[in-house]
This record gives C-alpha cells, structure tokens and sequence, in this order.
C-alpha cells in the first residue's frame, strides 16, 4: 500500500528545486498537468492544420498571397501544393490522433486523476512516469522537424500504408519526412507504454483503504482499462513501424512486394505484403479509437452524475460495458479492410464482432440518459460539454453501424462519410469529454476556478460549431466524396458540392475562432480566476477531499478511507444531497456528512 | 438554490432543449434537402440495388435512433433542470437495462444476417459467360487489358516494362499475351463493358495501393502490389462512369481517374474489332 512506497517521504518532506518541481518533477499532478499544457499547444498547431485543409477544400485552386508570403514553401505564390495539401492532412490526424487526444486523456486526466481518486499519494513508478512525459517533447521536435525536411512533412495520410509509405521515391512525403514521422511515433509509443504501465499497476496496488475495485469511479475504471488496451495494442504498431523503417533504410522487405515499378524505374525489393502493414497498423488502430473514446466515457458518467446529482445509473453495466468494448476493439480492426483485398469471410467476421460492440455502446448511452432522469440537473460548463459529449457521441456511434456492413461499406469507404463518422464519435465526443474535464477539475488543479460565462459561450458556438462543420460531411459522403482529395472539382459526380464545401469550411473556421474564448478563459482564470474551495461541485469522490491544488503527496499524515461507492448523491436520509467517498459509514442524520472535518486540520 | 439561479437554470434548459430540437429537425430537414442534391450517384448496376437498399433500411433504423435519443436527452434536461426539488436515489433496473441490451441486440443481429448475406452475394464466384478484363493501377491512372481472340490473358512480367512499347510489362515470350489489348483508360480511350452482362475486374496496382471505385456501381476494390485482387457486377444502364481512386497513392491522387463505356453487346463487340491490333 501506499504508506510503504519510500518516495512518498521524499515528497512531503523535502523542500524541492524549481526544476525539481515544475520541469523534471515525478509529481503525477505537475507531470498531468504538462502533459495536458504540452497536448493544448498541439491542439492549436492540429487545428490550424484542419485550417489549412478547409482553406483548399472549400476554394479548391484559389490562391491565397499572404499566406504564399508566410509559407514560400507549401504556398508557392499563395496556391496550396498537393504535396503540402497531403502532408497537412496527414499531420492533422496524426497530432491530433496521438499527439493530442492520448496524450491529452491518458497523460493529462490520467496523471492527475488516478492517484487522486483512489487515495494514493502519487503513481507506482514516479520516475517512470517523468520518463514518460519526457518523452513526449522530444516526439514533437521530431514530429515538427518533418515540415523541413527535403519533401516536407509525411503526406501518406496517419495509417501510413505502404508502399506509398515505405519507397522514398513514391511521393515528396515520403521521403525524409515518413522516416521522422515513424521515429517520432516510435517514441511516442515508448512514453505511452511507461504511461499504461504506471496507471495499470497504480490502480491494482495503490488504492486507499476501502477502495475496492467495484467502488472505483467510473473514470478511473476507464482509464485503467484504456491502459490495459494501449500496452496490449501500441507495441504492435511500435514493431510494425520498426519494420516499415527497416524497410525504409535497412533495404528489408517486409511490406513491398516484387515486381514494382515506381514512376519508370524498377524497385528492388521482393517478398512482402502491403497488407500486413493494413493488419498490424489497425490491430492498434483499432484499440487506439477506444483508448480516445473509453476515458471520456469515464469522465462524463461521473460528471453528469455529479451535475445530476443522482448516482450514475446501472454503475455494473457500466463497468461490464467498458471491459466489454475493450475486449471487443481487439477483434474488429478488420472493419477498415473490407475492400482490401482480405478474405471475404473475414469481412463477415468483422462485421459480427464490429456491430456486437453496438450494444454495450447502447448500454452506456440509455444509462447516461437514465442518469439525468428524475435529477436535479445544474448546467454548469462541464455539465454542458458533458451533454454535448452524449449528443455527439450518439451521433458519430450510429453512423458506424452503417459502415460496420460491408456490403454498405463498399461505397462508403474512403469517403466523407467516415470523416464524419469519426470525427464525431472519436474527436468531437472526446474533445468534449476533454473539456467537460477540464471545467471540472481546473478547480482542483490549479485552485482557482474558470469563468462560467465564458465557459457557456464556449459551449454553445463549440457545440454548433462541430455539427455544422461535420454533419454536412455525411452528405459529401453520400455523393462519393473521396477522403484526402486535393480538390473534387475533377469528378463528375462530385458536381455541385462546392457550395456544401465553402459550408463546412466557414463553420470550422468560426469553430476554431471560438476555441479562443477557451484559452483566454484557461490562462485568464490560472490568475484571475475565483479561488476554489476544496469542495465545490459538491462531489464524491476522493480527489475533492484534499486542498485546492493538493499539496505534493496529495494527503495529510493520514490517507483518506473510503467507506462507500463513488456514487452517493440525493441518498435518502442524508442533510446534504451528497456523501463521500470517504465520509463514515454511520451519518447522523443532519450531521456533518462530509468526510473533509478530518482531514482540515492537514490542509495548507 | 435561489430563484435567479433557478431563472438561469430554466433558460440553460430550454436552450439546450430547442438546441437538440433544431438538430433534429435540422438533420431530418437536411437530409431531406439533400436527397435531391447531395445524394448517391443513380444507380447502374445490378449489385447495387440490393446495397442500396440495406443502406436505407440501416438509415432508417439509426435516424430513429437518433431522433429517439436526441429526443429523450433535449426532454430530460428540460424537465429534471434544477428547480429546487431532490434526485431520485435510483440507480439500478434490471429490466430495463435488459430491455436496452436486447433490443439493439437483435436489430443488429438483423442487420449482420442480412448483411453477410448479400456480403457473401457479391463475393460469390462471378456467372459463367462474363466478361473478364484486367484494370491496372498506378501513379496516377488507369490501364485495362482485354484478353484478345484467344480468350486468354498473356503472363506478366516486369522486368519487360517499358514506358511506351510496353507499358503492361507483358512477357514477349508468351503467345497467351500476344493478342491483348491494351488500353490507357485515363486518357485517350475507356473501359468498354457490356450492359446487364456480368463483368469480372481482376486489379493490379503497379507502384502502390490504389482503390478502384466505380460510384454508380457501388463498386470499390483496392488494388494492392503484389496481389490480384477481383471484384464482379452487372453494368444495369448504358452510359458514360467515372472511375475514381479512392485510396490515397501520392499528391496527385485526385486527379487519378477513368472512363467507363457500358453499351450494348452489338456496339461492344463493332468496337472491340475496330481494336483488334493490326
């Protein structure tokens, strides 16, 4: 248990350095905390990227002389060139995919939240886990130093397939730039697996007393599963990424078959097959989408129970439904190869496993719904985001079962219509949970609270923002739209989607705009912000027990106890209309129901 | 709570309430917009008839969904908003959490039926008497190959590539492949297929993966070096198709396309002798 981990006494006792504490510090906190800094300016550069691609797609052609002026290099004379077009789709998918979402949710929420919802003074391995995110920046140099490169940045889309990926002379983007973007991927992947690791092994040896794993919230069983998920799934995609580099630069032939001809000239390689890239690479990609879908999952059951102020509804279910769908995602990631050229059989194969996973998604959603049934719901920002996660996540979920068949999926691959289903179900929904968290626990992370009204404005031109842009998308989809087309002014059956396109582009620019108000609110209120109490969501679980940030070490001399299951709110007989985690099991009835008068007195 | 709180709760409520409604009156409206403008090529084959079909049936099915959900969550958060009252302490119902495991159980178990069905139809081996011709892709364009008089197609071999004289890398050696025609299909010529006779496309890709995709077929197959990939249907309708590369192979991906000629069987075959090669 954690009372006997020595390092904890080196965390309360000893006065750290600057750099000790803020730079290479092992508090989970202040690591949560740079992981989550580190993905927001991601997010701003992925964002401008999606900029970028709206810009061409809603104007295909015209010529932009500003931006020719800033970038000579993709904009000669202000016109997008294909091969920077491409290159910023690519990066767009893969920040946003690894660089943003994973690290965002694992890395950030994950650090911060799971030693402090369980009661422990900080993760199993501290040091592994400022391994972990100093990993991350090194990834990003990398990762950026692609744009510079000889035939700039990867332009063989985020799944990378070979041998357009793999044969230098295929593409300008795949040249140097596919090397540095399978070697930052690589170390990526590496601070991922001490992440997974760390979280895994926290949360089965490091729970307080009293905290059984079926008194967990719904959050921290999430990203316990999600670590179980990314250390099963993401050394699958480190080896095929070594592969593809040793195909790249060590002449080995694991994905290029004989008998190419690129261009005019005869490639020498023999003996591969492009599609054991297709197979290794979603054998991630697959898991990959739940690792950025099963945390948000976890965060909302929890915030909305919260704003509802009523338990979290069928908390069995949910649990069962999230190991569930983790078990599942490991056997569809046969559903992005239905034209292929896989076995047919294997098609119908990933089709039953893909649409089973359609029930413990429906479980999840009509328990959410019954959650707020006969509540008492307050719209607080994170309650909004938390709703509009719901709304979004029903939304891009359904659409899945249309491309879950392979019949169907014939005509709808590679089209818009997966853009938009994805972009809903996986970045819309978990962007949302995201900021769900973050109105929920800037609080406890910085002690000082964000401004609502900003945070209400966020939500609305957010939330309309992300249906105008993406739901649109579906209807280019219908048309046969292709995804990563430079311009669909060529086909004739794509006639007539220019002013649908001009659409989309506008709303995901005021989309981007309103993502401002967020960030002037964040670093604002880090400053100016109201200072927060302990407590002021009135809520459950154990992390609202402690002070406002929490002090290195995370409790007083004592760890809390926790005596009851995370989700006490409105009980029958209790004053307030929440119990604690750690409030004791008999409460007089109009007595002090918070489990916070112990533990004031170590408070700073 | 006090009363100004409880006033800003009821706006937030209805916003979000006529916010959920507009969605869906708005997706049910759009939709409805854009069947006359942003809708499925029209059909002209065969195959696609069926496919159109499960895709209208599944778009019924999830456009309940979403109207239902949508529907009950812009109904919840108006009518449990806060106005003071207590949370129910109720969390667990057997039966109804039974009810909305089995019900999408079965509608998927439908849809997965009915699926693997038609799946299995249109990977069945292609009907006697079709046509069969070679498309091949690659940076960025299509090539097609027909068999010629003899009904057989000539072995491949690319060592005896060459841009011009032989741009199908055929094997000189084989009489198989001296009669085969082949065509650039990007540019000066077209795929010439036969209406509402079936036709198998046997795929090559000459440099990277490439994905044959014929819209108003409702056709797509990737084409993957190394491998012969094949997909088989019924041209329905004579006329002019676009094929469109739907995978992803390089900066001038978009630009990768290629004529479909579909006419009738007489016309297919005057044109077909014009071609023979001299």
């Amino acid at each position: 248990m954690a009372h006997a981990i020595p390092h904890v006494e080196a965390h309360t006792a000893a006065e750290l350095s600057f750099w000790r504490r803020y730079i290479f510090s092992q508090d989970h906190k202040v690591i949560g905390i740079q992981y989550a800094l580190t993905s927001m300016a991601m997010a701003i550069l992925g964002g401008l990227l999606a900029i970028f691609i709206r810009l061409q797609l809603g104007w295909p052609g015209r010529s932009w002389p500003l931006l020719g002026r800033l970038f000579p290099g993709g904009m000669p004379e202000g016109q997008m060139s294909q091969a920077f077009y491409l290159a910023a789709v690519t990066m767009h998918g893969t920040i946003m995919i690894f660089f943003v979402l994973t690290t965002l949710l694992t890395g950030g929420f994950g650090n911060f939240l799971i030693p402090l919802m369980i009661g422990a003074r900080d993760m199993a391995f501290p040091f592994l886990n400022m391994l972990s995110y100093w990993l991350y920046p090194p990834a990003i140099v990398v990762l950026l130093a692609s744009f510079f490169v000889s035939g700039g940045a990867a332009g063989g889309g985020w799944t990378a397939y070979p041998p357009l990926s793999a044969l230098p002379q295929a593409a300008p983007g795949s040249g140097p730039g596919q090397t540095l973007w399978l070697v930052a991927l690589a170390i990526l992947i590496v601070a991922f697996l001490f992440g997974s690791l760390n979280y895994i092994t926290t949360v089965l040896q490091l729970r307080t007393r009293g905290m059984s794993m079926l008194r967990l919230p719904l959050t921290v069983w999430a990203l316990f599963v999600t670590a179980i998920l990314a250390l099963l799934a993401f050394p699958v995609l480190l080896a095929a990424a070594i592969m593809l580099l040793f195909d790249r630069l060590g002449g080995t032939s694991f994905f290029i078959p004989a008998g190419l001809v690129v261009g005019t000239t005869p490639v020498d390689h023999a003996g591969g097959n492009p599609l054991l890239w297709q197979h290794l690479f979603w054998f991630l990609g697959h898991p990959e989408v739940y690792v950025l879908i099963l945390p948000p999952m976890g965060m909302v059951s929890d915030i909305l129970a919260n704003n509802a102020r009523k338990p979290i509804f069928g908390y069995r279910f949910m649990v069962g439904s999230i190991v569930a769908i983790a078990f599942l995602s490991f056997l569809v990631w046969g559903h992005h190869m239905y034209t292929s050229g896989m076995h047919p059989l294997l098609g119908t194969a990933f089709m039953t496993t893909t649409l089973v996973i359609a029930v413990p998604s429906a479980i999840k959603t009509f328990n959410w719904l019954a959650t707020l049934w006969r509540g008492k719901i307050r719209f607080t920002s994170a309650m909004l985001f938390a709703l509009g996660f719901l709304s979004l996540f029903v939304t891009g979920g359904l659409t899945g079962i249309v491309l879950a068949q392979p019949p169907v999926d014939i005509y709808f691959h590679d089209t818009f219509f997966v853009v938009a289903h994805f972009h809903f179900v996986m970045a819309s929904a978990a962007i949302f949970a995201a900021f769900a968290g973050t109105y929920y626990w800037f609080p406890k992370m910085f002690g000082r609270m964000l401004d609502e009204r900003l945070g209400r404005w966020h939500f609305w031109l957010t939330f309309a923002g992300i249906y105008a842009t993406f739901f649109p998308m579906h209807y280019a989809g219908f048309m046969g739209m292709m995804r990563r087309i430079y311009s669909p002014q060529l086909y004739a059956h794509l006639q007539g989607l220019a002013p649908l396109n001009v659409f989309v582009s506008l709303a995901a620019f005021v989309l981007f705009a309103a993502q401002f108000i967020f960030l002037y609110n964040f670093f604002r209120s880090l400053f100016r912000g109201a200072r927060a109490e302990r407590n002021p969501w009135g809520a459950t679980t154990l992390e609202w027990t402690t002070p406002s940030p929490p002090p290195h070490g995370n409790w007083g001399p004592a760890l809390p106890v926790v005596h009851r299951w995370a989700y006490d709110y409105s009980p029958p007989g209790a004053a307030e209309d929440f119990l604690p985690q750690a409030a004791p099991l008999a409460v007089p009835v109009g007595g002090e129901p918070a489990g916070s008068g112990g533990d004031e007195q170590h408070g700073r | 709570m006090t009363t100004s709180d409880q006033g800003a709760s009821r706006r937030t409520a209805a916003a979000l309430g006529v916010a959920l409604g507009l969605l869906v009156a708005g997706a049910v409206a759009a939709t409805l917009v854009a069947r006359g403008r942003w809708w499925l090529p029209p059909l002209a084959s065969l195959q696609g008839r069926p496919v159109d079909r499960l895709f209208l049936v599944t778009l019924a099915i999830i456009s309940a969904a979403f109207i239902l959900v949508q529907g009950l969550l812009a109904l919840f958060v108006w009518l449990y908003r806060d106005r003071g009252q207590r949370a129910s302490y109720w969390h667990e119902h057997r039966a109804l959490e039974l009810t909305y495991t089995i019900i999408p159980a079965i509608v998927m178990t439908g849809l997965t039926v009915t699926a693997a069905g038609l799946w299995a139809r249109i990977h069945s081996a292609p009907p006697p008497g079709a046509l069969v011709v070679e498309v091949r892709a690659e940076q960025f364009g299509w090539k097609a190959r027909y068999p010629g008089p003899d009904g057989r197609f000539g072995r491949l071999d690319p060592r005896f590539f060459s841009p011009r004289q032989n741009p199908f890398a055929l094997d000189p050696t084989d009489p198989a492949g001296r009669d085969d025609l082949v065509l650039d299909i990007s540019t000066a010529a077209a795929l010439h297929l036969v209406v509402n006779r079936p036709v198998e496309v046997r795929l090559r890709a000459k440099d990277v993966v490439h994905s044959f995709f014929v819209p108003a077929f409702r056709v797509k197959q990737d084409a993957v070096p190394g491998m012969v990939t094949s997909t088989w249907f019924t041209p329905s309708r004579t006329g002019t198709f676009e094929i469109a590369c739907a995978e992803l192979c390089g900066p001038l991906h978009y630009v990768m396309r290629g004529r479909i000629v579909v006419q009738t069987q007489e016309e297919f075959d005057a044109w077909l002798a014009a071609q023979a090669r001299p």
